[in-house]
């Protein structure tokens, strides 16, 4: 696989959060509003680029055995450092992504490209990978964000929208709207991807920890679920 | 006691940690598909949460911010959420290998459930200094797990037999019956606050 390909994977064909289903957690949480998704998205960038890079670089040097606890040192000490910056320069942001900023440790697209990719690949490698990724998962979450804000608040990065602002559907700003936007959002991916993303089953097929627990949840195992095709 | 009932009714219904906060949708979407496993997987949730909110805010209070480390918040609670679910597991496996058997699958994949860090997080901000509130607010946030996840074991298994769309097989219309799942729950905002008032 070349260069431009691992850069470029992570936007639309494995998309980590449209097509591969990864970190739902924050996707639907912070995408009540365009800025809190831009923060997100950055912030869970940054953590992404640095942990590839250094797991990849130290991937001769972990033992395989402990390699999770050991990724998970890694991304928790990234994430330590993103919040403190973050608390410093951006207190606003800080106010509003609030637990899930510290979240990013266990958001599982860190973990899993980790997992799939940095242990295997080399430096450059992992980090086009990681910012192919991270802009992925920022896209899919402004993109969810644009529709909440304008939609649900009659918003756009905060400025009001004439038409949209006098006919606001609230609902969509609250938890239900995030779980509806984001089914939606998945359906049209389906509908109309160019060359239809394979199916993945949404089980331990897609989840990294599949490895680390062998596939423990009893309703994990069978993928006739989403791959009925 | 009036203030622990608040506490739980509030974890439970209100700020369901599910369907009102998103935490915890990995295992709310993987493992809800049938009710033996969704059961299991949210025992072992609620019973990792108490353990764990019982190790890190002591850790908090005691250790972290005498001696002015609170920056390291991240760091240790997941490790030590994670030794605590090892040691679980083996504490399990050897003294009550039938428990073991229930609820020990579900024990490695708990580990990075943003639901057990979210709650120790949440727990030591909110109620910094009363340790029995948090143990409660861990409680109750379990059990609203375990609400979110025996219900929408029934929503889904409705939903196999349905016939839908081909682009909304699987996911989409999984993540859409969520989200009406979500919707009654948004009908309990200020029960609590009108049921107890201050």
């Amino acid at each position: 696989m070349n260069k431009l390909q691992n850069l470029s994977k992570g936007i639309i064909k494995e998309n980590p959060v449209l097509v591969l289903v990864l970190g739902t957690c924050p996707t639907l949480a912070t995408s009540t509003s365009v800025v809190n998704a831009l923060g997100m998205g950055a912030a869970a960038t940054i953590v992404l680029i640095c942990s590839n890079a250094v797991i990849s670089a130290l991937r001769k040097v972990i033992p395989d055995k402990v390699r999770i606890p050991c990724y998970i040192v890694l991304i928790a000490g990234f994430v330590t450092m993103v919040q403190m910056l973050v608390k410093a320069f951006a207190p606003a942001l800080d106010q509003s992504l609030g637990i899930f900023l510290p979240l990013i440790v266990v958001n599982c697209i860190i973990l899993g490209r980790a997992e799939m990719f940095a242990n295997k690949n080399t430096v450059i490698d992992s980090v086009l990978d990681a910012v192919g990724m991270g802009a992925g998962f920022t896209l899919a979450l402004s993109l969810m964000a644009v529709i909440r804000e304008v939609f649900g608040n009659g918003t756009f990065l905060g400025i009001e929208i004439p038409v949209f602002v006098d006919n606001k559907i609230s609902i969509l700003t609250m938890a239900p709207g995030g779980f509806f936007v984001f089914g939606i959002l998945i359906a049209a991916m389906n509908k109309f991807a160019k060359n239809k993303p394979k199916k993945k089953s949404f089980g331990c097929d897609s989840c990294p920890q599949a490895a680390a627990c062998g596939r423990a949840g009893a309703g994990c195992g069978d993928k006739a679920e989403v791959s009925a095709k | 006691m009036t203030k622990f009932i608040v506490i739980l009714l509030s974890a439970v219904f209100v700020n369901n940690y599910v369907l009102s906060r998103f935490l915890g949708i990995c295992p709310f979407l993987g493992v809800s598909k049938k009710l033996d496993s969704a059961t299991g997987m949210s025992l072992a949730v609620i019973f990792v949460m108490m353990m764990a909110t019982a190790a890190t805010w002591p850790i908090q209070t005691f250790l972290l911010d005498p001696n002015g480390l609170g920056y390291l918040q991240t760091i240790v609670f997941i490790l030590v959420i994670a030794a605590l679910v090892q040691l679980v597991e083996i504490v399990l496996k050897r003294y009550i290998p039938a428990l073991h058997q229930s609820l020990g699958v579900y024990l490695p994949l708990i580990t990075t459930n943003c639901a057990v860090l979210g709650v120790t997080i949440l727990n030591v901000t909110d109620y910094p200094d009363d340790f029995l509130s948090a143990m409660v607010n861990s409680f109750g946030s379990g059990l609203g797990f375990f609400l979110a996840m025996v219900m929408f074991s029934g929503v889904r298994s409705k939903i196999e037999s349905a016939d839908i769309p081909e682009s909304f097989k699987g996911l989409p219309v999984t993540l859409i019956a969520a989200s009406i799942t979500s919707l009654s729950f948004l009908g309990f905002g200020g029960v609590v606050e009108n049921m107890f008032p201050a």
